[in-house]
């Protein structure tokens, strides 16, 4: 009998109307998978088992008549950035350990209205701040990818570390993620997945644990391109409860897949070509242009001016954001209240230093200076009108190209503990990512090839505003010219 | 601008978060490396740019100014530190 946590979402979901198998059986494959899996990847925080069995069988009565939704009876992982009902949701915080959402998000809401199967919660950096999961208060997930050289366990990325590991270890059929500075699409990169942050405005943000409000967006991280289209269109939904939901129409983005690229523009702009770049990534980003120009595409050279300045600008705009949403968490009606204090405010710096782990309180610490009074018009203000030019440079762009071509990451999975040291040298991983964030444009991730140890490499296609549909088809392209069938070999 | 010392804890301070006195020092380094790094921002000409807080080019939506959820008090008390007979309890603030 075939494996049926190797199926892809699109397989597994054909394969389950068919009724060649049921929901139940599936669930209870991957339930042994991460039971075996989990105490070396530590993917998952919360096993919701029980629930998941439920839910399965509840699917199988309804395929048993016919019946069914979109993802009738897939199971799934969600991200623990996401409320979930009745089941603890974290954000990787010892702030919000015990913490039982009494509602659910919007994203998982439309999920289990399509028939989704909720197999549990997912591993993340804390509060969404991290490219390793190492920030996490449960600790790092480990990637199931190992370099040929080395035995070292390696980090999947982050934030959405626990996403893509799952994904990638074969512990769910796809997952849930978010996306400010790049956590969906550098975690895939790192584990030869598929990861996708559409527009900003397209996922409901509403029950999402907030960290930096005008970039956050959900996602899909999963094993193919079509998989991320047939999720990622059940994940969308405008929503009146987010104050900047976009009231559009979700297409369906499986109708943009294996079209080729015949007559489409695509943009390579040469200031993606960072300092200490290594040849492999400039190798592959080759290799994606001559595919891209193979089927037919006309390559532009493009240029982004602004490139270098979007990190920086990030590390403004991101942690005064946090700043400002995490205010929400002084210890009164939830999430951690330190034991004892001297006075009120005490009671407020004591509970936060406990709850929140090192890097979380950096950013904070970082956000409420560029806030404060005297330099909020020299870092903040500015780092909003940079963002404005860097938006522009897009704008400007588009006249010339349909889509835009770079690589996910500036290098393959490090190993966990490797990047700890300096603050700066992981902030580098989001180089190529964070543009699209603070743009509002779509991205994603496509594997595209191994590195000398082995190591998945992921190309970036960013598109228009609302134009996931070219996105989803130029990388549906780079998907078949690349054939990667590359999978980590199980040592878990 | 660098920062030292005595702007650190002032600023810990403002995001209400204890900071022990033997994390200052190093806080003070981890930002000062960050904030040197942020100064290449002063390169970019953003004479006459207005400033981006959103990349939602519609205005933010009116909604009609009406109930339309509420009597969920256990569940609004469920995640409290404390409570009791309804309301949060927090420790005593008038000293």
């Amino acid at each position: 009998m075939t494996d049926l946590t190797k199926l892809t979402l699109k397989a597994a979901l054909d394969g389950l109307k068919a009724r060649d198998f049921s929901s139940e059986e599936i669930t209870k494959a991957f339930v042994a998978n991460i039971d075996a899996a989990n105490p070396r990847l530590n993917a998952y925080v919360v096993q919701t088992t029980d629930k998941a069995l439920e839910m399965a069988r509840a699917s199988d009565a309804r395929l048993a008549k016919g019946e069914g939704g979109a993802l009738e009876g897939a199971p799934l992982g969600i991200k623990d950035l996401f409320c979930t009902d009745g089941v603890q949701t974290t954000a990787g915080s010892n702030m919000l350990k015990g913490f039982v959402p009494p509602y659910e998000s919007t994203v998982s809401t439309n999920l289990w209205r399509d028939g989704a199967v909720m197999l549990g919660k997912l591993n993340m950096d804390e509060f969404a701040m991290g490219s390793s999961n190492e920030t996490s208060a449960y600790g790092p997930v480990v990637n199931p990818w190992k370099s040929k050289t080395s035995n070292a366990d390696l980090t999947p990325g982050g934030s959405s570390g626990g996403s893509a590991s799952a994904v990638a270890g074969d512990l769910c059929l796809a997952a849930t993620a978010s996306d400010t500075g790049g956590s969906i699409r550098q975690p895939a990169a790192f584990t030869g997945t598929v990861g996708i942050k559409p527009t900003y405005g397209r996922a409901s943000r509403f029950g999402m644990v907030a960290f930096a409000s005008s970039l956050d967006q959900a996602g899909p991280i999963t094993k193919t391109v079509e998989d991320a289209a047939i999720l990622l269109r059940s994940m969308c939904s405008f929503d009146p409860k987010d104050s900047t939901s976009l009231d559009v129409d979700t297409p369906d983005w499986t109708q943009s897949l294996h079209k080729g690229v015949k007559g489409l523009r695509i943009g390579v702009p040469k200031e993606y070509v960072v300092d200490g770049m290594p040849a492999e990534i400039q190798a592959l980003w080759d290799k994606g242009v001559q595919w891209l120009k193979d089927g037919g595409a006309e390559i532009v050279e493009i240029s982004l001016p602004h490139t270098k300045y979007a990190l920086p600008a990030y590390y403004i705009i991101a942690p005064a954001e946090a700043s400002s949403n995490l205010a929400r968490y002084d210890g009164m009606r939830f999430g951690h209240r330190a034991a004892e204090a001297k006075s009120l405010t005490d009671l407020y710096e004591t509970s936060r230093a406990e709850g929140f782990g090192n890097e979380v309180k950096r950013r904070l610490t970082i956000g409420a200076y560029v806030l404060s009074a005297g330099f909020y018009d020299a870092y903040y203000v500015r780092a909003l009108k940079v963002r404005r030019r860097i938006a522009e440079d897009f704008d400007k762009v588009w006249g010339q190209v349909d889509a835009i071509l770079t690589p996910s990451t500036p290098s393959a999975a490090f190993a966990l503990g490797d990047k700890q040291v300096d603050p700066l040298t992981m902030y580098l991983n989001d180089v190529f990512t964070v543009t699209a964030n603070l743009a509002g444009l779509p991205g994603i991730s496509v594997p595209a090839g191994v590195d000398s140890g082995g190591l998945p490499l992921g190309l970036q296609v960013i598109g228009k505003a609302l134009d996931e549909a070219t996105v989803f088809q130029v990388a549906s392209a780079l998907e078949d010219a690349a054939g990667f069938t590359a999978k980590p070999e199980k040592w878990w | 601008m660098a920062v030292d010392v005595a702007t650190v804890r002032k600023v810990a301070h403002l995001a209400r978060i204890k900071t022990p006195e033997e994390r200052l020092e190093p806080l003070v380094q981890e930002l000062n490396g960050i904030l040197a790094w942020i100064e290449q921002l002063n390169e970019v000409d953003v004479l006459g740019v207005e400033p981006m807080t959103s990349n939602v080019a519609q205005p933010l939506r009116m909604r009609d100014d009406v109930v339309t959820d509420g009597d969920k008090i256990a569940d609004v008390l469920s995640n409290a530190p404390k409570s009791a007979d309804g309301f949060f309890v927090v420790p005593k603030v008038v000293e």
